[in-house]
């Protein structure tokens, strides 16, 4: 080549050569790169190929409308020739009311859907706070779960309205001041309570003034006295409502006017509304407990950190089925004698405390995650422990969890299944153990595993999404 | 720097004593990091601070907002002595702002956030208003457009800049500055350098440990030098840099200036 290079005319781009383009490349550099990934992906094609044809006529094959599981064999003889297999969905057809709702009434199932279809109305200022598109085709999309629903399921009309009503204001707040939506997200757990449970309803409304009492005596001295102090009186006072007002003052106006929903006892709870009301309230309330055994893990009071650790320590050295067994049968002889303690609401507590000494740890990972300069800028600002905690550490170090967090609770969401070691009757182990003892289904195996799974699935993957949302939504430092 | 033209008309040292500090000592565990320091600050006064590392600079400074504690002595800033009673601490973290190293911006409020947070929880200052104040402080500083952006999106010497505008929209009487220019890339010393000289135009009591020698010749009225926890000497900037007294601090400016 000359020393001298000018370039006369410039070239256009072209295409890259076929080997480096579209459906070639793709499978070159993701099937066969080399001789072992090709093997690689011959066996992978062989396995899904034998899984796909040993389990594709049984799933072909299903049979829909049956009284028994026999009747099912017998049509899918019928229709696919001898020898041939299929699911037998009827089962679930005649029985997924058990799974769904266990031995609750069946004239008030209306009530555990409208509590389901409105804990998403509650969830949702808080999952989507500050959006107000995602917040109205949340509450939309409720609004439509509600109507479909509630009518098949025998609601009364009253409730019916109520719930149309409540959602159309809800709506029309999303809009205007979606921060007020936290108002009824406050008082859905006494709503839900009533909901599920029945009985009086001054029995949800006057348990919760028993907050209204904490959070009175909080703001009155939080001037003079300052946030722990006042926030340890309120905790006190409210107890005392609790342990001593409660009961008489509800018995009083109960007397007067005896307005209320028929009882539900806590052995008619099962399937999937046991877990659900066990997981949503375990979740809802493990999480602050959890913060604040992780602050009190890196307090520097020795008391405090002690208690803290020594709580935490404890309960993730027991496994779980113990605390259960706890709670069904210890925890009675800690109570004053003649106290009924629900065993749902036990089993709820000590389902709490685990998720609360595991998240501690979660969130504790968190706190440490954060750099030393962003607890003294705090300090440099003169912002207090809480209001440094609560906007500048806190805010962070949640985020920084978020993956892990989220991880617990989905497990705590499946660990609730255990509750069936002490005599509740939970999707896995309980619902599905009652529809096998039943003659007509005996030795049916995969279907009602499959169908619970994949509800159970179907959750879970949910509340990963959600977590992947909020970690995109959240991340704001642009590495 | 020493070229840059300054206003010094402003730049008064009144008589009022802004910060005291009598016989102080501290200790890390057994390590004795701060020894005996006095020293007097007046309102108005530019006080650059400088030493080896480990000298103990950052931690005297530190000490002056509560950051670190300190075991003897006395501090008194602005009439209110350091004790363990939080409600004085506080107090005096809210009438002395501080600048760190690494910025130390909150990663996940927006600029304007940044600078909002603490007047509006700590002043009670309402929300329209302390922003306003945030943008005012913003321009100041040559940043407004950077506003509703996250730390992470800016330039270190932006962020810098941010950084003492969230320390000025709590109307601080007294500056620490913690090395403010070592993270930085040499172009945006300079920007940082002019905010900082912009501010003790405007008769702000500053204390700033920095190698900035430049800057201290330009804008402080007395340089101390530190080594081994205590004060070695302190002189006007001219006299300190023209003709120090003591050997360690010859050694120390032969280093510092000799490349």
């Amino acid at each position: 080549m000359e020393k001298h290079f000018a370039r006369t005319e410039m070239l256009p781009p072209m295409a890259p050569p076929v080997t480096e383009r579209g459906v070639v490349k793709w499978l070159r550099e993701n099937l066969f790169s080399g001789w072992f990934n090709t093997i690689l992906t011959l066996v992978g094609l062989w396995v899904i190929y034998t899984l796909v044809t040993a389990a594709l006529p049984w799933w072909l094959n299903s049979v829909w409308t049956a009284g028994s599981l026999a009747e099912c064999r017998d049509i899918v003889v019928a229709t696919a020739g001898e020898g041939a297999t299929g699911a037998c969905w009827a089962m679930i057809r005649e029985r997924w009311h058990q799974f769904i709702f266990g031995f609750y009434p069946a004239e008030a199932y209306w009530r555990p859907v409208l509590a389901f279809g409105l804990l998403f109305a509650a969830l949702g200022p808080v999952l989507f706070a500050g959006q107000k598109r995602n917040l109205t085709v949340l509450l939309a999309g409720v609004a439509v779960f509600l109507l479909v629903t509630l009518v098949p399921a025998h609601a009364p009309l009253a409730a019916v309205v109520a719930a149309v009503v409540l959602l159309a204001v809800s709506l029309g707040l999303a809009q205007v001041a979606p921060g007020k939506l936290l108002w009824f997200t406050a008082v859905f757990p006494a709503l839900c309570f009533w909901l599920l449970w029945g009985g009086s309803v001054w029995t949800p409304i006057v348990a919760m003034l028993g907050f209204a009492v904490m959070g009175g005596a909080y703001l009155a001295l939080v001037g003079r006295l300052g946030p722990t102090s006042s926030a340890l009186i309120g905790v006190f006072l409210a107890l005392l409502w609790w342990l001593f007002l409660d009961v008489p003052l509800t018995g009083v106006i109960d007397g007067v006017l005896p307005w209320g929903l028929m009882s539900v006892n806590s052995d008619q709870f099962g399937g999937f509304l046991l877990a659900i009301t066990i997981g949503v309230t375990a979740i809802t309330f493990s999480l602050p407990i959890g913060i604040l055994l992780a602050l009190g893990r890196q307090s520097d009071m020795l008391i405090v950190k002690t208690l803290c650790v020594g709580f935490i320590e404890f309960i993730r050295g027991v496994p779980l089925i113990t605390l259960l067994f706890t709670a069904s049968l210890l925890l009675q002889y800690f109570l004053p004698p003649n106290t009924n303690f629900d065993i749902i609401l036990r089993v709820i507590i000590l389902v709490t405390l685990f998720a609360a000494a595991y998240l501690a740890e979660v969130i504790r990972g968190g706190l440490a995650a954060l750099p030393r300069g962003q607890y003294e800028a705090a300090d440099a600002l003169g912002l207090d422990y809480w209001r440094a905690q609560r906007l500048i550490i806190l805010p962070q170090a949640l985020k920084i969890s978020i993956p892990a967090i989220v991880s617990t609770f989905i497990g705590l969401f499946k660990d609730t299944t255990l509750v069936a070691f002490v005599g509740l009757m939970d999707p896995l182990k309980g619902v599905t153990q009652i529809v096998r003892a039943d003659i007509n289904w005996k030795g049916i195996y995969w279907e009602p595993y499959i169908f619970v799974g994949a509800i159970f699935f179907v959750i879970c993957f949910g509340m990963s999404r959600y977590s992947m949302y909020l970690e995109r939504k959240l991340k704001t430092d642009h590495r | 720097m020493s070229d840059v033209a300054i206003d010094r008309s402003k730049m008064k040292v009144s008589d009022e004593v802004a910060i005291q500090i009598a016989g102080m000592n501290k200790w890390y565990g057994t390590f004795h990091v701060l020894r005996d320091i006095n020293m007097t600050v007046n309102r108005g006064e530019r006080i650059v601070i400088c030493g080896p590392s480990g000298s103990g600079k950052s931690t005297l400074i530190r000490c002056i907002n509560r950051l670190e504690e300190h075991q003897q002595g006395q501090i008194v800033v602005d009439g209110t002595e350091l004790t363990n009673d939080l409600k004085n601490i506080d107090k005096v973290r809210s009438e002395v702002g501080m600048v760190f190293q690494h910025f130390n911006l909150f990663p996940h409020l927006t600029i304007l956030e940044n600078c909002t947070l603490a007047p509006i929880w700590v002043r009670k200052v309402p929300k329209k208003e302390a922003e306003e104040t945030a943008m005012h402080f913003l321009r100041k500083v040559k940043i407004p457009e950077q506003a509703n952006k996250y730390p992470g999106q800016l330039s270190g010497g932006q962020q810098q800049r941010v950084a003492i505008a969230r320390s000025l929209c709590m109307r601080p009487r007294i500056m620490l500055f913690d090395e403010p220019t070592s993270a930085l890339d040499p172009e945006m010393i300079k920007e940082v350098l002019d905010t900082m000289i912009e501010l003790a135009e405007e008769g702000m009591t500053m204390l700033c440990v920095t190698h900035e020698m430049g800057f201290a010749q330009a804008v402080a009225n007395r340089v101390i030098f530190m080594d081994q926890g205590q004060i070695v000497e302190q002189n006007e900037p001219k006299e300190f840099f023209n003709n120090p007294k003591s050997d360690r601090t010859k050694l120390f400016l032969s280093q510092i200036l000799g490349h």
